[in-house]
């Protein structure tokens, strides 16, 4: 599982980053970093709660 | 609470991520998803945005993958509308036709209303659908002399500033004296008012429409102080009223929207969820209805997992309602609930910088919080709201952040 966020959607409100700080982090500088764009099959739960969660659409899946 | 199968009627934002959330808890049973819609479930903010601009195309919105939906397995049917609910037998009518069901979880959302006699006309347009967006944007990219909103409230804001964008020329029409006055105060109204005002709307505060007039087609607007605005477009910006109408009769309390528990269930075997629902809060002990995005999802989920829940398992949904809008370059953000007569203090940012968090308070307790172009401060904010941190926290948190 492969996460892709659009950068250009992406405001970085964090949202993401509160369900999952092991994988998104916004920076004081207020930007996203995606700390692990291939998190474990455990937490497949996790990423899909932040991909519906994110207001802008703009994290995505991918496998 | 074990079930064979679980009905959803609509299917937006709140009824998708309900069926979703089913899935994802490991429910096996059949789901319905049943949609008035003929378009596979998609998402509405970009409709005032960039469908409307023009920047996106219209499948881009849709909420689902339709590979990632396919492996939900739904029995989902579109274009097909709920006509009816009997709660004693235990049937719901689709398209007059009678099914039975286990669990029924509704999310029919909401209508836009309408200003009275203007129906016939064309060019006077309401948006709440992905049709409505389309039609606006070719209407605005028909070259119109001038497009009149009706309400600068979130929704007409935005199609200002989205106008704006198109090179089209705006008047703008509120009956408030200061837009958002209400939700906002007039401090913060007075600033957005301002973002307006520099982008070249032609804003008309503390006015009403008095009639569209036209044939066949609108030709203009006649205002309650008297002046005409000549317009070949129009749309209507003035709220939403849930959609129940096909709920009338059934025996479940209907008061703008459907009345649930503090756990969102509205009789035995039902819940609701997203703009239809109206709940009481245990969080603000208040029944509210909240018209927002990240409460479809959230209170589509809670309703979804409150199914599958005994009585005793049932807890209730308590959020800090919040939600955003974007107006030219701005991002305006709102998280909690915000009374008129709240005080407003400004921190990170400034106004004249158009950049800033409004710490709202009330007798010394932190209600809201609204940002400006600060979309991480706002969350910050409301992970205090949640914890119902008081205004001296709010503010010394503020000064950490410089
Ligand atoms: C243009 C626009 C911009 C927005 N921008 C923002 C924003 O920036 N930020 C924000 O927080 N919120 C925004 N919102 C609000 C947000 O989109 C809504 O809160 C959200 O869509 C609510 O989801 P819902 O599923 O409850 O209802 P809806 O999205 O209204 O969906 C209800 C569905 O049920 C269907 N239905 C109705 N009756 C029946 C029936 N009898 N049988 C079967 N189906 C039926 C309808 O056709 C519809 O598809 C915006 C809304 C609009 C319209
Ligand atoms: S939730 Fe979405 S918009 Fe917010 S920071 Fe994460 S990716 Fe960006």
């Amino acid at each position: 599982m492969r996460i892709v966020v659009d950068y250009d959607q992406c405001e970085s409100n964090a949202i993401c980053m509160q369900i999952a700080p092991d994988v998104f982090e916004v920076r004081d500088d207020d930007f996203l970093y995606v700390l692990d764009e291939t998190p474990g099959e455990d937490r497949r739960a996790a990423m899909q709660e932040a991909v519906q969660r994110c207001p802008k659409q703009a994290i995505s899946l991918e496998g | 609470m074990v079930r064979d199968s679980i009905t959803i009627v609509g299917a937006s934002l709140a009824g998708l991520r309900a069926a979703e959330t089913l899935r994802r808890d490991g429910f096996s049973g059949r789901i319905s998803l049943i949609g008035a819609e003929v378009h596979a479930p998609y998402d509405r903010p970009p409709l005032s945005k960039q469908v409307l601009a023009g920047a996106w195309e219209a499948d881009r919105t849709v909420l689902t993958p339709a590979d990632r939906l396919e492996l939900l397995g739904l029995d989902m049917r579109l274009g097909r509308r709920a006509t009816g609910l009997d709660l004693s037998g235990r049937i719901l009518e689709v398209d007059g036709v009678s099914e039975s069901y286990d669990g029924l979880l509704i999310a029919t959302g909401a209508r836009c209303r309408t200003l009275p006699g203007t129906g016939h006309l064309a060019g006077v347009h309401t948006l709440r659908t992905l049709d409505d967006s389309l039609a606006i944007l070719e209407a605005m990219r028909g070259d119109p002399r001038r497009v009149v909103v009706v309400g600068a409230g979130f929704i007409g804001a935005e199609v200002a500033s989205t106008a704006i964008g198109h090179g089209v020329p705006v008047t703008m029409v509120e009956a408030l004296p200061v837009p958002l006055g209400r939700v906002l105060g007039d401090m913060v109204g007075s600033v957005i008012a301002e973002l307006h005002l520099e982008h070249g709307v032609d804003l008309r505060c503390g006015v009403g429409v008095e009639a569209v007039e036209g044939g066949d087609r609108v030709e203009s607007v006649r205002l309650t102080d008297g002046t005409v605005v000549e317009a070949d477009l129009v749309v209507v910006g003035i709220g939403v009223v849930p959609d129940t109408g096909w709920l009338e009769g059934s025996g479940l309390t209907l008061e703008d929207g459907v009345v649930c528990d503090e756990t969102c269930l509205a009789a035995p075997n039902i819940t609701a969820a997203g703009d239809v629902a109206r709940w009481p809060n245990p969080r603000y002990g208040e029944v509210m209805r909240v018209e927002h995005w990240d409460n479809a999802v959230e209170q589509g989920a809670h309703a979804a997992r409150r199914l599958l829940q005994s009585e005793e398992e049932a807890v209730p949904y308590a959020p800090v309602p919040w939600f955003w809008s974007d107006q030219y370059d701005r991002k305006i953000q709102l998280a909690g609930r915000a009374r008129p007569d709240d005080e407003v203090r400004i921190v990170s940012g400034s106004l004249e910088e158009r950049r800033f968090a409004a710490l709202y308070s009330n007798d010394g307790r932190l209600t809201a919080v609204l940002g400006m172009n600060r979309p991480r401060h706002v969350m910050q904010f409301k992970g205090l709201l949640e914890r119902e941190a008081s205004l001296a926290e709010a503010i010394e948190f503020a000064e950490g952040l410089g």
